[in-house]
């Protein structure tokens, strides 16, 4: 089978469509814990439809089949699409807030550092500056590795959230926006093929 | 559209989707609902004497009339009472709905009194639950619960309710339709993989179908037999699948497991292709998994696509309706002579018996459910606690179609039978219900039997009396060297407990008043209690031990046979 356990990747990155409802987060994360799969980071928010939220979930791999993940997901009734973006050309990012020590004599070297990592400085104190970077995860964890002998005072990550590359997409079917069928329909072309403007 | 308070909307919308039976209990949050009851004369409400009775009556209500069971409860231990009940059926996916009452909005997440989270507690025990805020909410929530309830795989709804929203007005509004987005059971199976099961299935020398409890409540009995007449394959069942092939018929082979016929445990693992239908390769039913039948190409036809897999390697998955699949496959299936493959199912049978009831001295439970099968003519319904009586309920009766055998096998519920029983009863008010209970599990329950004599039911009550919690004390004897630790329960008269409930009684001690005390509880019309006292060492066999394969399968040894 498929399903095997150990053998696939370390992690599994699966994106679920879920209404917009209260006790949808307790569904999965219940689902998770009593079928012991092990997330290491899930991030929630809206989708570019009203009443879906979006939930990005990283799972250990060795925990999990991430086959029989996306199966009982879709058997929560709030869950309205399931996509494995684990072998999928896809855009990970996750964002952090650093809070790192720092004087009058480190300063520009730490600022140097940020600026590698492209790393906005959001605050600053005498004795720290804030920084706030966007990336996977690989790059928030050099940026940790590099403030590390600074003295890290406060660290805060958000989990990671993730898209496919390209044109294809792991929302739930797009609806054609009114305006651009209007458009479509008084020049005669078929509405549902391709847009002409699309940006891909 | 008319106004109506909360509690009218929800019987309204109860009555709609014909509902005629409630098990319920009153309690102080659903107590507007209660005083609107009489409104509704077409809602009969059956008062149990404890929660979990209403929810195993709900439960039993489905699985004999294969329609929803509804039961009610009020917040806080009302509620988290009917937690067992649930359990049960969503473990063996049978289609009821709970409603229980909860504290008034404002006091929701206050700790207020009777308040529990239940909505968080049945959470995972549930096909899906509601937390229904507004009144106007209760028609789509009502709607939706029935939906899911009854269709894809079944399994329980729960609906929680807040006192004030029961007293809440609004328009009532019955929704035509349903959207559930996040909800399409996959009811028609893909033709390629049909195919491919096809063509699998054709070229199996050894083809054997085990069915399951899906093939009775997808309505496909009578298409799995034209099935299995068409390519001669052999069928045996799960235990929640017995009954869903006729038992009677030449291509039956009994039921296979841990305590399943010596036969079909063997005819299953030298099988070239399995094909589980509406089964879910559960443990009970297959053994370690890891050495079950290596050999063999699985295809499995199921409607929940998260069973594909989950417990055995699958070649051949086929998601979908058995009511839509199996004709299909039918079509495509060639006729073949498989007569070496039943006889050598035959000649296993014959050297290894399962079903023969020895000669004994005492008494033993075979022989009463045996008497039972031969005097009912396989007609009644047996509704069973669990343990060994349940296995040799199993055994020694032979169903010849579905709803007849009514039992826990997911989750195992002690207790389960009267109520259940009583349940079966109401959902199939011409049958001819046996409850047969255990003397340990009718412990937990028999409280019911006031329902009983309420409702002027005529269940016949057959407690299997060892004394013991008897498979308990076969596994201490078999596999912790007999050492008997809290096996041995102690019993009140359960004839005079029958009669201080106004039930009749009888005690049968020894062989020659079996078939009498039948026959009686037969003739009368009403409840009646037979208190049967068994052989104490009586074992279940064969037997498959736990974390063993299926072909480990034990039978009865030489010592147990002269008793």
């Amino acid at each position: 089978m498929s399903s095997s356990n150990g053998t696939g990747p370390a992690q599994h990155t699966v994106v679920a469509i879920v209404e917009d409802k209260p006790g949808v987060l307790q569904r999965v994360a219940g689902l998770f814990r009593r079928r012991g799969f092990n997330i290491e980071s899930l991030a929630v928010g809206p989708t570019e439809f009203e009443g879906l939220s979006r939930m990005t979930i990283i799972v250990d791999g060795a925990s999990a089949p991430v086959e029989q993940v996306e199966k009982q997901l879709y058997k929560l009734i709030d869950v309205v699409k399931v996509s494995d973006l684990t072998h999928e050309d896809a855009i990970t990012r996750e964002l952090a807030l650093l809070k790192v020590r720092c004087n009058n004599v480190n300063r520009h070297e730490l600022l140097d550092v940020a600026n590698v990592f492209r790393a906005d400085v959001v605050d600053m104190a005498t004795n720290s500056l804030t920084l706030q970077v966007v990336g996977d995860a690989d790059k928030i964890n050099g940026l940790i590795q590099m403030c590390e002998p600074y003295g890290i005072r406060e660290l805060s990550r958000t989990g990671s959230i993730a898209m496919t590359r390209g044109a294809k997409t792991t929302t739930v079917h797009e609806s054609e926006p009114e305006a651009i069928a209007r458009v479509h329909q008084s020049q005669g072309r078929r509405v549902e093929a391709d847009l002409p403007f699309s940006s891909d | 559209m008319v106004r109506m308070t909360g509690s009218q909307i929800l019987l309204e919308c109860l009555q709609r989707e014909g509902v005629s039976t409630i098990f319920g209990y009153p309690g102080g949050v659903v107590l507007p609902l209660y005083d609107t009851l009489p409104q509704f004369p077409a809602i009969q409400h059956v008062l149990v004497r404890h929660e979990q009775g209403a929810a195993h009556m709900a439960d039993g209500y489905a699985r004999a009339s294969g329609e929803v069971g509804v039961c009610l409860a009020t917040s806080g231990p009302g509620a988290t009472n009917l937690v067992t009940g649930i359990a049960t059926s969503f473990l063996d996916s049978t289609p009821v709905v709970a409603i229980t009452g909860n504290v008034a909005r404002t006091l929701l997440g206050k700790d207020g009194f009777q308040e529990a989270d239940i909505t968080g507690i049945t959470q995972p025990i549930t096909k899906h639950n509601y937390l229904v805020m507004r009144a106007e909410n209760i028609p789509m929530a009502v709607r939706e619960a029935f939906h899911i309830a009854k269709t894809g795989r079944p399994g329980p709804v729960h609906i929680d309710i807040p006192k004030d929203v029961f007293q809440e007005e609004a328009e009532f509004q019955w929704p035509e339709e349903i959207n559930l987005r996040g909800y399409r059971p996959t009811n028609k199976g893909h033709s390629g993989m049909i195919r491919r099961a096809a063509e699998a299935i054709n070229k199996a020398e050894r083809p054997i179908i085990i069915s399951g409890h899906g093939i009775i409540w997808g309505d496909a009995s009578n298409e799995l037999v034209e099935l299995s007449e068409k390519a001669n394959i052999p069928v045996i069942t799960t235990f929640l699948g017995i009954g869903g092939f006729p038992e009677t018929h030449d291509l039956s082979y009994g039921f296979l497991g841990m305590h399943g016929m010596y036969h079909a445990n063997m005819a299953a693992d030298e099988a070239d292709v399995v094909i589980g239908i509406g089964m879910r390769f559960d443990d009970r039913a297959m053994g370690r998994f890891n050495d079950f039948n290596p050999d063999a190409t699985i295809v499995h036809i199921d409607i929940d696509p998260a069973e594909i897999g989950k417990n055995l390697p699958t070649a051949i998955p086929v998601v979908g309706h058995v009511k839509r699949v199996l004709p299909e496959l039918t079509e495509r299936l060639e006729q073949r002579d498989r007569s070496d493959w039943l006889g050598w199912i035959d000649k296993v049978e014959e050297e290894h018996p399962s079903l023969e009831i020895r000669e004994t001295r005492r008494l033993i439970p075979q022989e009463i459910v045996r008497a039972l099968y031969e005097e009912t003519n396989g007609g009644a319904t047996l509704v069973t606690g669990v343990g060994q009586h349940q296995m040799w309920a199993g055994q020694h009766y032979f169903y010849d179609s579905p709803r007849k055998l009514v039992s826990s096998g997911g989750l195992g519920t002690m207790g389960f039978e009267l109520p259940a029983a009583i349940g079966a009863q109401m959902g199939k008010p011409d049958s001819e219900v046996w409850a047969i209970c255990g003397d340990a599990g009718f412990q937990m329950t028999l409280q019911e039997l006031a329902v009983c004599v309420d409702e002027r039911l005529p269940v016949k009550i057959a407690i299997m009396n060892n004394g013991y919690l008897g498979m308990v004390r076969q596994w201490q004897e078999l596999f912790y060297d007999e050492n008997f630790v809290s096996v041995a329960v102690t019993q009140p008269d359960f004839c005079k407990l029958a009669e201080a409930y106004g039930i009749r009684a009888l005690r049968v001690e020894s062989k020659g008043d079996v078939l009498p005390a039948i026959q009686e509880a037969r003739n009368y019309d009403g409840p009646i209690l037979i208190d049967f006292h068994v052989d104490q060492d009586e074992n279940v066999w064969p037997m498959v031990p736990a974390g063993a394969a299926l072909s480990e399968t034990i039978e009865m040894p030489e010592r147990e046979l002269v008793r």
